[in-house]
């Protein structure tokens, strides 16, 4: 891990994205969106990271990306996605109740896009499907869920599956006609409410949630209704997880502890791959010694889906110089990964894999 | 209190006549609220009645959504207690470089001084090096020098000047300062024979020829007169002090600095205009008295950041406790708390007062549970962060009503789920019984279940409160009958009763549900089930006079309850027959 660029931005920022690359593409990611929250005025704002230039005097609080341009945003910010688009939805979610007024909106929670489909969930339990091109919405299931969505990503292309703060997944067919979600599955134990999902990219039926406890889930949608590995993480709510989009034996995980955390789950053995299921196992918990961090607490490891125990190791860096508040979103892309935090800060690296 | 310098500017509110009416004002940590009130000058005896509220928002500077790095980046070394380093004072400079131009930029000229005597304000965020004890080894003028340079933007721009840039290259080279090895006696003399020799060019008119060069030897012997008549390249009269004592005594001493402080103020004012509260603050520093610096500044500036930053600074260099004032130890934490109270008022700055509150060893605490109910909360993700500020701190009570308060916006939302999840997280048995008890009157009221999803996953929570166990159990009652386990089903209806969970209220309606189970063909519930179940029944409907209100509505539902209790009297008493024989039988178990 190389270094890693700070810069101060004079607003707390809740999502960062890179801008997609066209598929195929050799480049390295350039342009990023950040969104800002908690201020009067918020912004959506785009920067570039330009060529490492020389390090300023002070070392470690200039970075080098600059704006390009932002605009101002009514509310906080609470997802971003990159699409073509020029259409607005204003009243995408909203509260009916006998308590609420006629018309008293609800925060928009997560959004996710595959051109040209927009998948959008909410506080109001509401699970809106958009296209680009059309002014209403294509598809709403009300009352999809009774308490809060936390964040939708899709699964299949007609699948999306959502999460929720009584620590449920809910997999969702666009295909079928009614509301009522294709499967459910829910965490043991504790139903703490999960903030964050993400599929691997290669493989469609392993899933990972970060919960407010700061627990890392791994999911396995097509066998049973319980997380395959429960990992213990962080100190407070985990924020985002992400899985490493072209080396998914790399999983991101930022929190509200204010640390971001690099798991690695590839083995010395470059040709033996983990994230392979083995059909028919059932998957134990193991405990391993793990080399790293000596403030990781770790109960339960395992690979992706565990496999070999003898020969699975996951090791964990923090990637962040020091303690800061809560770190809110983070992407990554090829070399390239980007965070922001209630700090008012935005870290760059562009050399993650070093 | 001091005087005020100026006259404070009138400004009338529309609408209200202070004539008529008497008006009442409190103030707030960025606001001040005006009301209007009919309360008669005349008649002392009407009360107060609130008719208008008006808010009037204080014009900050320091809140300047530019300065918020000046913010974050003390609030970091103030949890940390870094050294005042060069690192610091760099991000403090390229604050005030944005403030100055804000200023610049500033619409109307009123604004635009405001914004400039903040910035003066900030640069005297250095005057910490001015205290003797905080000062490394090295003459007392070097860091004047520095200071002068560093933190006078204007000094920048003139950089071609004699005064400015020829100064440091020059004066190094003549302190000679990496060895360090001379004594301040040393220097003195060798300063004083330059000195001399300086005079002696004057006095022997070697320049006679040239005007300039004859006020540039005048300036070089700190004649003050020809340092006044530069009067318009020096930005302000601490730039002269300084330049004055770089000339005519360059070893000067921190105990003499206050003397040349003063009389260089008075010479640069030259009676024209009087100090503005900012040269208060200087001059008091410059006396070195602590506590009149403090005064000034909490008089001068518009906000706490400053003074609580150096009170803190201060305080941890033990300053301040060596003087003695009635509550000096408890200053800083004063400042502190305003400070901290100040950043809570603001939308976004308030998890920076969360650290300085925590460094309030008497009073951070209540402060903090106080203002932290407060916080306005437009989505979850704030109040979850809020929660967790709270959690790690064992402040329950606060996580107790924050979540009550979220909770029960979800159920006037319809949100159950949510206000079951803010339940669980505050533990919060009471409302968990309010939770449940509306999914059983939905239930009542529309004979099925809603959000299944989540009354069939309630998981441990499910313990959290009766109520909420009897939900779960109930649903799983339905959901066991539906699986055609009949005994099963039968078992568990009869513990809810029993096990009394089951609140009185729902009793008939348990008891209906067990009509069918008392109805089928084989017999289900055993003797001893069918006489508990008679016992939970006569236990009803003993108790149930007191429950009924003088009402033609409840006239009717009085029949229909009385012809459900013979139902089921009649079924009670047929399936306690049928236990019985087959009980009695061959067959029976």
């Amino acid at each position: 891990m190389e270094e890693i660029y700070a810069k101060f931005v004079s607003q707390k920022i809740s999502k960062t994205r890179w801008r997609p690359l066209p598929p195929g593409s050799l480049q390295t990611a350039e342009t990023f969106a950040t969104g800002s929250w908690d201020n009067e005025e918020n912004y959506v704002s785009l920067w570039s990271i330009g060529d490492f230039g020389n390090l300023d005097s002070d070392g470690g609080f200039e970075g080098d990306h600059q704006l390009l341009c932002d605009i101002r945003h009514h509310g906080d910010i609470m997802d971003l996605q990159t699409l073509s688009v020029n259409q607005q939805w204003t009243t995408a979610h909203y509260h009916t109740g006998p308590g609420s007024p006629s018309y008293s909106s609800a925060p928009c929670t997560g959004i996710v896009c595959n051109n040209p489909e927009i998948v959008t969930v909410g506080e109001d339990g509401r699970i809106n499907l958009f296209r680009a091109d059309h002014k209403e919405a294509v598809r709403t299931i009300d009352n999809a869920d009774s308490s809060t969505l936390h964040a939708v990503t899709f699964l299949r292309t007609p699948e999306i599956l959502t999460v929720n703060s009584i620590g449920q997944l809910k997999i969702w067919d666009f295909r079928q006609q009614g509301n009522e979600p294709s499967q459910i599955l829910s965490l043991t134990g504790d139903r703490v409410p999960l903030h964050c999902v993400d599929r691997h990219p290669n493989q469609q039926h392993v899933v990972a949630t970060g919960g407010q406890d700061g627990m890392l889930s791994i999911w396995d949608v097509r066998q049973g209704t319980m997380p395959v590995s429960l990992l213990k993480a962080h100190e407070a709510e985990m924020w985002e997880v992400h899985f490493h989009p072209s080396n998914p034996d790399h999983l991101f995980t930022c929190s509200e502890d204010g640390s971001l955390w690099h798991w690695d789950a590839s083995t010395d053995v470059p040709e033996k791959s983990l994230l392979f299921h083995q059909g028919g196992r059932t998957s134990t918990f193991l405990s391993h010694s793990i080399s790293n961090q000596a403030n990781v607490h770790q109960s339960v490891i395992s690979s992706w889906l565990s496999t070999d125990p003898a020969k699975d190791r996951i090791e964990i860096t923090s990637l962040l110089p020091s303690r800061t508040l809560s770190v809110n979103s983070l992407d990554v892309l090829g070399p390239c990964l980007v965070c922001g935090t209630d700090a008012e800060a935005i870290y760059v690296t562009r050399h993650l894999f070093s | 209190m001091e005087e005020l310098d100026g006259e404070p500017t009138v400004t009338l509110i529309p609408g209200v006549n202070s004539k008529k009416h008497q008006m009442c004002f409190d103030w707030g940590p960025g606001e001040m609220l005006v009301c209007e009130t009919s309360f008669n000058k005349k008649d002392v005896t009407s009360r107060f009645h609130l008719k208008f509220l008006h808010l009037f928002e204080c014009f900050l500077p320091l809140w300047h959504h530019k300065m918020f790095r000046a913010h974050l980046v003390c609030h970091f070394i103030f949890c940390r207690l870094v050294r005042v380093s060069k690192n610091y004072r760099s991000v403090i400079r390229a604050c005030m470089e944005e403030m100055h131009q804000v200023a610049i930029a500033a619409k109307d000229p009123a604004s635009g001084r405001q914004y400039s005597s903040q910035v003066r304000g900030v640069t005297t965020v250095v005057l910490a090096p001015l205290f003797p004890s905080l000062l490394p080894a090295g003459p007392l003028l070097l860091h004047l020098l520095d200071w002068v340079r560093l933190h006078v933007c204007e000094v920048d721009s003139l950089s071609a000047d004699v005064l400015g840039s020829e100064n440091p290259s020059k004066h190094e080279s003549f302190w000679n300062l990496p060895g360090n090895t001379q004594t301040l006696t040393e220097l003195e003399l060798k300063w004083q024979h330059w000195h001399e020799e300086c005079e002696r060019y004057l006095q022997d008119c070697t320049f006679a020829s040239n005007p300039h060069l004859e006020s540039l030897c005048k300036i070089m012997l700190g004649d003050e007169a020809a340092l006044l008549e530069q009067k318009e390249l020096l930005s302000n009269w601490y730039h002269f002090l300084v330049t004055r004592l770089l000339y005519s005594n360059p070893t000067v001493k921190p105990i003499d600095l206050q003397y040349y402080a003063q009389s260089s103020l008075d010479l640069f004012l030259g009676g024209e205009s009087s100090p503005e509260p900012l040269d208060n603050i200087l001059m008091a520093a410059f006396e070195f008295d602590i506590h009149q610096v403090i005064k000034e500044c909490s008089i001068a500036l518009s906000n706490w950041w400053f003074v609580a930053h150096l009170t803190d600074l201060l305080d941890h260099c033990k300053l301040l406790q060596s003087h003695n004032l009635y509550f000096g130890s408890n200053m800083r934490e004063f400042l502190l708390l305003e400070y901290a109270s100040g950043l809570f008022a603001h939308p976004s700055l308030w998890q920076l007062g969360v650290d300085y509150f925590d460094y309030c060893p008497e009073l951070g605490r209540v402060s903090l549970e106080l203002h932290i109910e407060r916080i306005p909360l437009n989505t979850e993700q704030k109040a979850l962060k809020v929660l967790r500020i709270c959690e790690q701190r064992q402040m329950t009570e606060q996580v107790r009503s924050i979540c009550k308060i979220l909770a029960m916006k979800a159920v006037r939302n319809n949100r159950l789920g949510s206000a079951l999840s803010w339940s669980i997280r505050a533990k919060d048995a009471a409302f968990a019984t309010l939770v449940s008890d509306r999914f059983l009157r939905d239930y009542c009221e529309r004979g099925c279940f809603s959000d299944l999803d989540l009354i069939d996953n309630l998981g441990p929570a499910m313990m959290l409160s009766d109520r909420l166990t009897f939900l779960g159990k109930y649903r799983e009652f339905h959901r066991v009958y539906g699986e055609k386990r009949f005994a099963d089903a039968a078992s568990l209806l009869l513990s809810l009763m029993t096990s009394q969970i089951a609140p009185r209220s729902f009793w008939m309606t348990l008891l209906t549900d067990a009509l069918p189970l008392l109805e089928q063909k084989q017999v289900i519930f055993s003797a001893e089930q069918t006489y508990e179940l008679m016992q939970c029944l006569e236990d009803l409907t003993s108790g149930r006079p007191v429950h009924r209100g003088p009402d033609t509505q409840q006239c009717q539902d009085d029949d229909i309850e009385t012809t459900k209790v013979e139902m089921l009297r009649l079924a009670l008493a047929r399936n306690l027959a049928r236990a019985i024989v087959r009980e009695g039988s061959l067959e029976g178990s």
